[in-house]
């Protein structure tokens, strides 16, 4: 799946929250969002994707597909896709996901942990059986001018 | 606390920074501790590592890709943070006991493995010891301790470095916030830090750094 790009043409199915907008309670939806307001509570989204923006200040644990940081959290998230810390982001909390990729100059104080998908675990026996070997699977991208590091769902985990 | 965070990383802390050294780094160095704990660890997986330096990607990457859960707690940036400052009525120096409370602390995980780098030399006296304790509290037996120290031969103006994972025993070294040396420990100082903990593995290399692998 591509990164979320609130600004992206045509995407007007994406959901805003401006940056003076607070929120307190539980926060969820069918449909991807972008934060760059203020929640605490809770945010629940499922099969989507969240963005919180440079000003975005969440206090909640989340629950999305895809979660892409630019500003703060501090809560748990869990996506069943894939995180991304921005180097603006400053994130404290325990992230589960399948990917996550981390630029350069992003704070995280937490824990992360790499869950992968039936899916992934019969395509790495399949392969361990055949190569007799398990090498892990590690990459680095580099999204525009800065550093970063992608792991996707490694391949040796029981 | 995270104001304090935001305050930093957007390049307004108290430390003293020295930009034009942010970022900069130098060639890579072998560590014969880290190759050690490479193969040490090897073979294992799901193990629970905690990493006490600067957020990391390569970090991360290195250890999440090889199956293991990662966690990350920046401690000497943690210690910066001014709220953690007594009055001078209250006797000065740094508030160990709140700096505990809220640093360090690990309800439903025991970790395998500690990469502490060289974050001892730059401490704050007071929080040296008990965060050696802490980290102890938190560690399975036979779990493993990599930390960095630096020789006689360097000087209070030693940089600071992130230690970045390049290879199983290769870091690569990048210029951090310029912290200041608080200390020269040697051996006998080193052995009584870790006195608590089962054994400690001394290698020399040759840039004034005397690598420690310790086991709970």
């Amino acid at each position: 799946m591509e990164s979320f790009k609130p600004n992206e043409p045509g995407r007007s199915d994406i959901a805003h929250i401006g940056k003076s907008v607070v929120i307190k309670g539980e926060l969820s939806g069918s449909e991807d969002l972008y934060l760059d307001g203020e929640v605490e509570g809770s945010i629940e989204l499922r099969d989507h994707s969240l963005t919180v923006g440079p000003n975005g200040r969440v206090r909640a644990n989340i629950n999305a597909n895809e979660v892409v940081v630019h500003g703060r959290i501090d809560g748990n998230i869990s996506a069943t896709g894939k995180v991304e810390l921005r180097k603006s982001a400053v994130v404290a909390g325990d992230i589960v996901t399948q990917r996550i990729v981390i630029e350069d100059g992003a704070f995280f104080k937490g824990g992360i942990d790499i869950q992968k998908t039936n899916k992934d675990q019969g395509a790495a026996r399949t392969s361990s059986a055949s190569a007799q070997t398990s090498t892990p699977v590690t990459s680095v991208t580099t999204p525009g001018s800065s550093t970063a590091a992608s792991t996707p769902a490694p391949g040796n985990r029981g | 606390m995270t104001n304090f965070l935001t305050r930093l990383f957007r390049g307004q802390s108290s430390a003293n920074h020295d930009p034009s050294a942010q970022g900069g780094e130098v060639p890579s160095r072998r560590s014969s501790g880290l190759g050690e704990l490479t193969r040490l660890l090897k073979g294992s997986e799901s193990l629970a590592i905690l990493d006490l330096g600067p957020t990391s990607p390569a970090n991360i990457t290195h250890f999440t890709g090889l199956g293991h859960r990662v966690y990350n707690e920046d401690v000497l940036l943690a210690a910066q943070n001014p709220d953690y400052k007594l009055r001078n009525d209250q006797g000065g120096g740094i508030n160990v006991d709140r700096f505990f409370q809220e640093n360090l602390v690990f309800r439903n995980v025991k970790f395998d493995a500690v990469l502490c780098w060289d974050i001892p030399d730059y401490l704050a006296e007071p929080l040296v010891k008990p965060m050696i304790e802490r980290i102890a509290s938190v560690m399975n037996p036979k779990g493993y301790l990599l930390a960095f120290f630096h020789t006689k031969d360097a000087g209070p103006d030693a940089p600071y470095y992130r230690y970045q994972i390049s290879g199983p025993d290769t870091l690569r070294l990048q210029r951090g916030p310029q912290f200041r040396l608080q200390r020269v420990f040697n051996n006998r100082h080193i052995e009584n830090l870790f006195h608590d903990y089962a054994s400690l593995k001394f290698f020399l290399a040759r840039d004034n750094v005397r690598e420690v692998l310790v086991v709970r």
